[in-house]
């Protein structure tokens, strides 16, 4: 049975319809990509999944349970978790506290606990910290814990808001456009990082990009979408020869 | 030594502030040196501090504008003196005035709660009005509210002393616009300086817990706090309750320091919502030991100033830009980074408090 199964999904603002009769299946441990213009609605996509918006129809199962129509809140208990595509930092906190943040639902003490740091505070206190720094590790942002977000370079960024989605322990993994904005070098850091979080992690990521070295570099199945509406889909040689695709989003 | 976490530094240093602070005006006091102008300012300054400390919680912490906090001032204040006064016969002064500060600080909240539900559900200026209009309607309700009580019990009325109905026997407590008369005068100078601490204990720990960063969070950014599933609604209304409450605590400790207790526009209008927010924007939004020095500063200078008579709320009018312009215009604070006692000294600079925008 496939991790994330869409059937169906549509939504208008409006007389627009944004995404119509949008569907895709992700198996577990899957490296999607959901390429397209501007405006196709990818965006929107996500924000469909993870519960910003509401959808006129259809339905949305993640790992066998229906999530269609809930909170963003209990979407990412049931676990989704993604970034976005204008980085959305806590910026005034520690690069720690944030992934702390992150890992928010899984470690818990009462209010009165944290008031009066009682001994299961500075337990659980200590297990996040550590929990927090190993994943700072992965991602190359230890020696950054105690910076304030807002002062970390663009790429490392973009990094900390990956981290900081994992901390939550998802199932599946969105990411917005993660290699907007980045150099060549960069990216291709960033494709090393994503496999590693896809191998390391046991994870299932759906991305969106536009950059075609990246699309074409690691995602093994792709989903074209043009005007709300889904062009092709499969396998991503299959799809990125398709002449349609070509005409609409790749050019000649 | 052990090397102290700078935030533990941090909090300590904000404790030691106001302890030697204490400690100085104790001692000037006991020898006579405080004249009793200044000695009649001691108890208002730690009220000061304590409601720009608790509004700090809600606009630099969770990041919202509210206006009403004299509102809640008022209603901690009104209940802590209504019990007070209830029970002036029955209990030992000690037991009596802590019972008060509980109660004051329960109603408060409770009032917290229930203006919090549907009021945090705006943003921004819209926040700021509509907490501005319940911080008034508290006030004007105050004003004509009559309660007294006899042998059959409590008898209230909105309408006027003689509706109550009261028995040859009974008391008017809560006498509508001339509020409550006969308040105990139970409030110290140092029962005001252990209520800052405890504030400060309450604030300064929450901010480095579990539910802080989950404000925090939300103020640094709503939809990426949701996207990792932080429950706004319950932050939100968490935040705002504790400080309204501990708004309620400095209303009780202003009560019972006041023989007449009425709800003027004097104490409990907006000016004085205003007042406070002043007190937390020089301070610094979001610094707590800044809360603190503004509101001593921006309480004792007016006094200081009276001897200058007509000239007194030019040279503060002054003074208030002068530390805006000091706090935060980018010329300034790039001056005093480069001369930092820090930098002078040669000390490796620190990551920056978390706490702070």
């Amino acid at each position: 049975m496939a991790l994330l199964d869409v059937q169906n999904l549509c939504i208008s603002f409006g007389g627009l319809r944004a995404v119509d009769d949008f569907e895709i299946h992700i198996e577990k441990g899957q490296l999607y990509g959901l390429i397209g213009p501007n405006g196709a609605g990818k965006t929107t996509v996500f924000n469909l999944l993870t519960g910003v918006y509401k959808p006129n129809e259809g339905i949305i199962r993640l790992d066998g349970t229906d999530i269609t129509g809930k909170k963003t809140i209990e979407i990412n208990k049931a676990g989704i978790a993604r970034t976005f595509q204008n980085i959305r930092l806590f910026k005034g906190m520690s690069v720690l506290d944030n992934v702390k943040v992150g890992l928010h639902n899984h470690y818990q003490y009462s209010s009165l606990a944290g008031i009066f740091r009682t001994p299961s505070y500075r337990r659980v206190e200590k297990e996040m910290n550590e929990r927090a720094r190993e994943l700072l590790e992965v991602f190359d942002l230890a020696g950054e814990a105690d910076f304030l977000a807002s002062n970390l370079p663009y790429g490392k960024q973009r990094k900390l808001e990956i981290a900081r989605a994992l901390a939550t322990d998802p199932k599946l993994l969105l990411l917005d456009e993660p290699a907007a904005g980045m150099n060549p070098n960069e990216t291709r850091e960033l494709m090393d990082t994503i496999r590693l979080i896809r191998d390391r992690f046991d994870m299932t990521i759906l991305l969106i990009e536009h950059d075609m070295k990246l699309v074409s570099g690691i995602c093994e199945a792709l989903s074209v979408l043009n005007f709300g509406r889904i062009l092709a889909q499969g396998e991503t040689g299959a799809v990125l020869n398709d002449p349609q695709v070509i005409t609409a989003y790749l050019g000649e | 030594m052990k090397k102290m976490n700078p935030t533990t530094k941090y909090n300590m240093i904000t404790y030691a502030v106001v302890i030697v602070a204490y400690i100085l005006v104790a001692a000037l006091g006991a020898a006579g040196h405080i004249s009793s102008l200044m000695e009649g300012l001691l108890v208002p300054l730690c009220i000061y501090v304590i409601l720009a400390v608790s509004l700090n919680l809600v606009v630099g912490i969770l990041g919202e504008l509210s206006l009403g906090h004299a509102g809640f001032m008022c209603v901690g204040a009104f209940a802590g003196s209504f019990f007070s006064m209830c029970t002036k016969e029955a209990m030992p002064g000690g037991l009596r005035f802590f019972l008060a500060l509980v109660i004051g600080a329960v109603t408060a909240a409770l009032f917290g709660i229930l203006i919090g539900i549907p009021v945090l559900r705006l943003r921004g200026d819209y926040l700021a009005i509509v907490t501005l209009a319940f911080g008034e309607i508290i006030k004007n309700l105050m004003n004509v509210l009559y309660i007294g009580r006899d042998e059959s019990g409590f008898h209230f009325s909105m309408k006027d002393s003689v509706a109550l109905g009261l028995s040859p026997e009974g008391k008017t407590i809560l006498n509508g616009p001339q509020g409550i008369t006969g308040t105990p005068h139970d409030a110290s100078f140092t029962i005001g300086v252990l209520l800052i601490l405890l504030t400060l204990f309450i604030i300064l720990n929450l901010i480095h817990s579990r539910d802080g960063r989950a404000i925090m969070a939300i103020r640094d950014n709503l939809i990426a706090a949701e996207s990792v599933g932080i429950h706004v609604t319950r932050y939100k209304l968490m935040a705002f309750t504790l400080s309204a409450s501990l708004a309620g605590v400095a209303g009780v400790l202003y009560a019972h320091n006041l023989s007449t207790l009425t709800a003027l526009p004097k104490n409990f209008g907006y000016n004085m919502s205003i007042m406070i927010l002043v007190f937390v924007v020089l301070g610094g939004i979001g610094n707590i030991r800044g809360s603190v020095i503004s509101a001593v500063v921006l309480t004792l200078l007016p006094e200081l100033l009276r001897g200058l008579s007509d000239y007194r709320m030019l040279i503060y009018a002054v003074v208030l830009i002068a530390m805006m312009l000091f706090n935060w215009s980018p010329k300034a604070v790039e001056f005093r980074e480069r001369y930092s006692w820090k930098r002078l000294l040669h000390l490796p600079s620190g990551s920056g408090q978390s706490t702070g925008k």
